[in-house]
């Protein structure tokens, strides 16, 4: 088995994301551009984590499937991050140090392999989040 | 067609010369007339006070730095009282803030002082769509805004070369591209210094790179204003505000007007309004051995007709100061240490703001507060000297009833120095305590309406004279009974009985009762292109702007109700 | 014959460039071509004249599914809830024109309701450090036509602003800089080596979340205590640190452009009002100015128009009706709907299904949700009912205003789909029709 290791997640924009989100938020485009989460490969190897391959991202308050790339701008080990989005907000934390802005940037999550998994759609993730989603 | 009579009432009217007469204004489709129906319905003015509504001449009400100084200070919401939960809704909307109130508390406050006009002090032209958008969110006042040149490349350009009529055509296309109403002058060439985080503190420093000094500058501001022939004067704020020993530059500024005459339809008779005298009239070498200059200063302002000044009297608050001279707001940062915005605009001005305590424990204050005042008791010709608080900068508007008391009564100003912790330094460091000159109820008429009117070309439509918009303040003072309480004479002046815009009464027993359509005046200056300054303002756009040319100028669809002060020139 | 309309604004970033050309057809309802414009403009503008624009307001039913209604409907069924509600919110206008901002005051002045926008999750942290400190800066062209050295912390202008650099920092020949980048020194402090680090002089790869010490350690230099300084400070090596404090001093002109690095991070206000110190620590040895780098084109729009509305920018309580009130952390959108406070909400010109933290959702989808917004969102797939509008520089024009407070007049391109409304308009007949239901008694 791999290690068990607590890592650092940042969301941010990505213009991959700006274009992506301008198309819509139910075009593949954005399902591409978003369900992904972009890492050191040194961490990859130490949890076993095959590029390309779905994994498991959890924190204190959900978890995500997301794919797992390196990406070209490269987080340091320890660092890792998914774009801005509907697949980030299933993981990032909700308070705000009283400031009204949440923890979108510096919150510890887990991330495992999870290759069998599906990755969700981003109005399955946020239509079942609230109980409305019929399926495809 | 709707007429209206106001009976009765002690009318001061310097414009046409109404002396605290009791006489009937009348007033048909929103205009003074000779006289109406007798269907028209009557206001009784009997035992009152009647005058023009109000012109503020130099106050800073809308715009960026207004605003900004409203986003960077909640603090100036959390003054209790009325502010807070205690009145209820008068107009339309809430009313918010102290220093730097809502564009609705603004329009409201005015309103219920009697006031129907005011004159934004800084228009930066880059900005001023946001101007504008103010203007269209602030209810009932009629109001025009001056765009600033006094750090303007363009101008730079021109005057260095001395091509008048190039940085006339180029004034008169930014006034049309700014729906401006004149020129105004900040820190000329000390503006543009501080980009670099330099100054300009005499009226001779060269400004960097430019080749020019403050007093070329000015000079070619004025010679392009006669020029043109526009309603207002030059409006400056000089160099070296706000420092110990600075009333001599101020003469040097004034002196500028020497010679020259104005030039222009509209009744004005100067070529440089001062404005907020009282920061440019200080004396002594630091803030230790710090005294009034007000003396000095005046004498000259006495002797010269060609110059008009407001007071910018310190109220004793907390404020915010705000200017478009960065370099002033910065030293006074330095020496209060509380918060600092700065707005640099590229090409054109600059801007800082730093909240400001005038505390009457503190000494400097209380000097500023008397350099204020004796400026209005020194002066010779009250159509020349206007009142002002140079709005939020040494207080705010909504205190101009009180600096009316501390003119008209000398028990006022003795009650105020009363409660100063350095009195008898005050009282050394200037002349207030010796001055027992009490201004009446003509004075202040040609103080706040007539003179300001009179100054910025507009007393054709702000006064009572026949065909004047019918714009009217009614307070509840009995002319011929001054009350012998100061405090009477202050409360008065807060709330009107009635003030009428245009005919419509918008304020009854200090409510504010209606919310009738105003307007932005500008100065529309129709003169031939000039195809050297359209190739120069392409240029400039082109390579040095962040903003195209094309949606430079405000569009008219941004421009709230627009009436044009119309000229040629050939 | 088609037309080109030259000067024409882009929805997009806080850049909001004024320079795009748009060739629209001969009826002017489509758009050809479209110049002058980053890869993300390209796509709002394309998306403006798309065939499957939402053209009619849309209501759920009991089923789940979405029916058309007419505006009409829509406004009174908004109204009437806004009326009902005790604490409704209003939130978003990162996508709205400043006359829509200014109309949605007057809704929620005459509902008595909360007013929000996206600078509550983006810049709010700013705000706060602003209202603490100041904000000593400029507008852009002042960067363009002198600045000598930029520093980029943490923001990714790369990504999210692609035309800063080029119309605005870097690359601009300007008055007084008219060897473009090459007399340029630019610095970018960012944990990750971003392609705008991929640009710079000097990237500063800084341990996340420890902006606040890397700092403090440029101020303790810049005040002359260098020497104290430890080897390492935020992961960034003592001689570095040394090595870009000496280049900021020496700078003739020098500004600082932050983004969401530092307001989304641990620390959150605090790292920008010790930003806004270092930046007036700065201009007692040079000139220095700070500038946020403001996400959407017209986001500062509502901090400003309300600010000269109500006298605060953000997170609005106008819940007393004759009094505002704000205090974030207590009347900002997220902490509320996680306290569950609001029991209506508006989801106007932004997309909170997919960029709030997903437990927020949650909480406010339990009450009434309106989205209005011209594009299918995650949140018009949630709400109750969904109004389309016109999108603001496309099918309306307006002011809006750039990052650096500049207001831009945006242009309308082509006619909007037959009917749709734009914000102003559709915010003015709720609040005109919440007034007439309250003079009849009815609320």
């Amino acid at each position: 088995m791999t290690a068990n290791k607590t890592l650092n997640m940042i969301t941010q924009r990505a213009v991959e994301e700006g274009i992506a989100m301008e198309i819509g938020k139910t075009s593949k485009q954005y399902f591409d551009a978003c369900s992904i989460i972009e890492m050191n490969e040194q961490d990859m190897k130490e949890l076993g984590i095959m590029r390309n391959t779905n994994v498991r991202v959890k924190s204190e308050s959900g978890e995500v499937v997301v794919k797992a790339t390196v990406g070209r701008q490269a987080c340091y080990p320890g660092l890792c991050h998914i774009r801005q989005g509907v697949w980030a907000n299933q993981v990032v934390p909700p308070r705000t140090q009283s400031t009204g802005a949440p923890q979108y940037s510096g919150f510890p999550v887990t991330v495992e392999p999870a290759p069998n998994d599906k990755l969700k759609t981003a109005l399955e993730l946020v239509q079942g989040a609230v109980g409305l989603w019929k399926g495809d | 067609m709707s007429e209206l009579i106001i009976k009765n009432g002690y009318v001061f009217d310097p414009i046409s010369g109404l002396k605290g007469d009791k006489a009937d204004i009348s007033v048909k489709d929103g205009k003074i007339v000779d006289k109406v129906s007798n269907k028209a319905e009557v206001i009784d003015a009997a035992g009152k006070t009647v005058m023009a509504g109000g012109v503020d001449i130099h106050c800073h009400v809308a715009g960026p730095k207004v605003n900004l100084g409203r986003e960077m200070r909640p603090e100036d919401k959390f003054f209790r009282g009325e502010y807070r939960g205690g009145i209820l809704k008068q107009g339309k909307r809430m009313e918010m803030g102290f220093s730097i109130p809502s564009t609705w508390k603004t329009g409201y406050a005015y309103a219920r002082m009697g006031y129907t006009f005011t004159n934004e002090a800084a228009m930066p032209p880059l900005l001023a769509p946001h101007v504008h958008e103010e203007f269209r969110d602030t209810p009932i006042l009629d109001q025009a805004a001056m765009p600033v040149f006094g750090n303007n490349w363009f101008c730079f350009e021109y005057i260095k070369n001395k091509e008048l009529e190039n940085n006339a055509a180029y004034i008169a296309w930014l006034l049309n591209a700014t729906k401006g109403i004149g020129i105004k002058v900040v820190n000329p060439g000390g503006t543009e210094a501080w980009a670099w985080g330099e100054n300009c503190t005499t009226i001779n420093d060269p400004v960097p790179y430019f080749d020019i000094t403050p007093a070329e500058i000015v000079k070619g501001l004025i010679e392009a204003n006669e020029y043109l022939g526009l309603p207002h004067s030059v409006h400056i704020h000089g160099n070296n505000l706000g420092n110990p020993g600075n009333y001599k530059d101020t003469i040097d500024t004034l002196k500028l007007a020497e010679g020259t005459k104005a030039k222009n339809k509209f009744g004005r008779e100067q070529v440089l309004h001062n404005t907020h005298l009282q920061f440019h009239s200080y004396k002594g070498t630091s803030w230790a051995d710090f005294e009034s200059g007000a003396k000095e200063v005046m004498d000259y302002v006495n002797s010269n007709k060609n110059i008009t000044v407001d007071i910018g009297q310190v109220t004793l608050d907390e404020t915010t100061t705000m200017t478009a001279d960065g370099p002033f707001e910065y030293h006074l940062n330095q020496l209060n240490h509380i918060k600092w915005a700065n707005v640099d605009v590229e090409l054109e001005t600059g801007s800082g703001i730093v909240p400001y305590i005038y505390d009457k424990n503190i000494k400097v204050c209380g000097i500023q507060w008397a350099i204020g005042l004796e400026i209005g008791l020194y002066a010779k010709d009250l159509m020349r000297v206007h009142i002002t608080t140079d709005h939020p900068n040494a207080g705010p508007f909504t205190r101009y009833p009180r600096v009316i008391k501390w003119l008209m009564s000398q028990k006022a100003r003795e009650a105020t120095l009363d409660t100063m912790k350095w009195k008898d330094k005050v009282i050394a460091a200037s002349n207030i305590a010796s001055m027992d000159r009490e201004l009446g109820l003509y004075d202040i008429a040609m103080m706040t309406r007539a003179g300001p009117a009179k100054a910025l070309g507009l007393s054709s439509i702000y006064s009572l004279t026949k065909g004047a918009d019918a714009n009217i303040a009614i307070y509840n003072l009995d002319a011929n009974k001054l009350p012998s309480d100061p405090e009477l004479i202050e409360a008065a002046f807060q709330n009107t009985a009635y003030t009428l815009k245009e005919g419509v009464v918008v304020v009854k027993d200090g409510q504010i009762v209606a919310e009738p359509p105003k307007y932005t005046l500008w100065t529309k200056v129709n003169m031939p292109e000039n195809a050297q300054v359209m190739h120069d303002i392409k240029e400039k756009f082109s390579r040095n702007y962040t903003v195209n040319l094309e949606n430079y100028a405000v569009f008219d669809e941004h421009v709230h109700n627009a009436r044009a002060i119309e000229l040629d020139v050939a | 014959m088609p037309k080109v309309i030259e000067n024409v604004g882009c929805p997009y970033c806080g850049c909001s460039c004024d320079d795009v050309r748009v060739t629209v057809s001969d009826d002017g309802k489509d758009i050809l071509e479209v110049e002058n414009v980053c890869a993300i403009g390209t796509e709002i503008f394309k998306h403006g004249c798309s065939k499957d624009r939402i053209k009619l307001p849309r209501m759920r039913q009991p089923d789940g599914s979405m029916k058309d209604i007419s505006y009409e409907e829509a406004i009174d069924w908004t109204a009437r809830h806004l009326l009902k509600a005790k604490k409704p919110l209003m939130y978003g206008f990162g996508s709205t024109n400043c006359e829509g901002q200014a109309a949605a005051a007057r809704v929620m002045e005459i509902a008595g309701g909360m007013l929000d926008n996206c600078a509550t999750i983006c810049h709010g942290p700013s705000f706060l450090a602003i209202f603490d400190n100041g904000y000593p800066t400029c507008t852009l062209g002042e960067v363009k036509n002198r600045a000598d050295v930029i520093v980029y912390w943490g923001s990714n202008p790369a990504h999210a602003h692609p035309r800063h650099m080029s119309r605005y920092s870097i690359f601009p020949r300007g008055f007084f800089t008219g060897k473009g980048q090459k007399k340029r020194t630019v610095i970018v402090i960012d944990p990750r080596f971003t392609d705008t680090a991929n640009v710079a002089d000097y990237h500063l790869q800084i341990k996340q979340g420890h902006d606040y010490e890397l700092f403090n350690a440029f101020r303790m230099v810049i005040q002359g205590h260098g020497n104290d300084l430890p080897d390492e400070v935020a992961g960034v090596k003592k001689e570095q640190i040394l090595e870009v404090a000496e280049i900021m001093k020496n700078a003739r002109f020098g500004t600082v452009f932050f983004g969401m690095g530092l307001t989304h991070s641990d620390g959150r206000n605090h790292n920008i009002d010790i930003a806004i110190s270092l930046t007036r620590d700065l201009n007692k040895v040079s000139k220095w100015t700070i500038m946020a780098m403001r996400g959407h084109y017209n986001i500062t729009g509502p901090g400003v128009v309300w600010s000269w509305t109500f006298g605060f920018p953000y997170c609005l309580d106008l819940t007393k009706q004759n009094h505002a009130h704000m205090n974030p952390g207590e009347t900002s959108s997220v902490d509320m709907a996680m306290r569950d406070e609001v029991d209506m909400f508006i989801n106007i010109g932004t997309d909170a299904g997919a960029h709030f933290p997903i437990p927020a959702v949650k909480h406010l989808k339990k009450h009434p949700w309106v989205t209005i917004d011209p594009s299918i969102n995650m949140a018009s797939e949630i709400s109750d009912l969904h109004i389309p509008v016109c999108i603001c520089g496309v099918d309306v024009g307006g002011i809006v205003y750039r990052m650096d407070n500049v207001p831009i007049q945006f242009r309308k391109v082509i006619e909007p789909p037959e009917g749709v409304m734009d914000d102003e308009t559709l915010l003015n007949k709720i609040a005109d029709r919440m007034e007439e239901l309250k003079a009849k008694g009815e609320a």
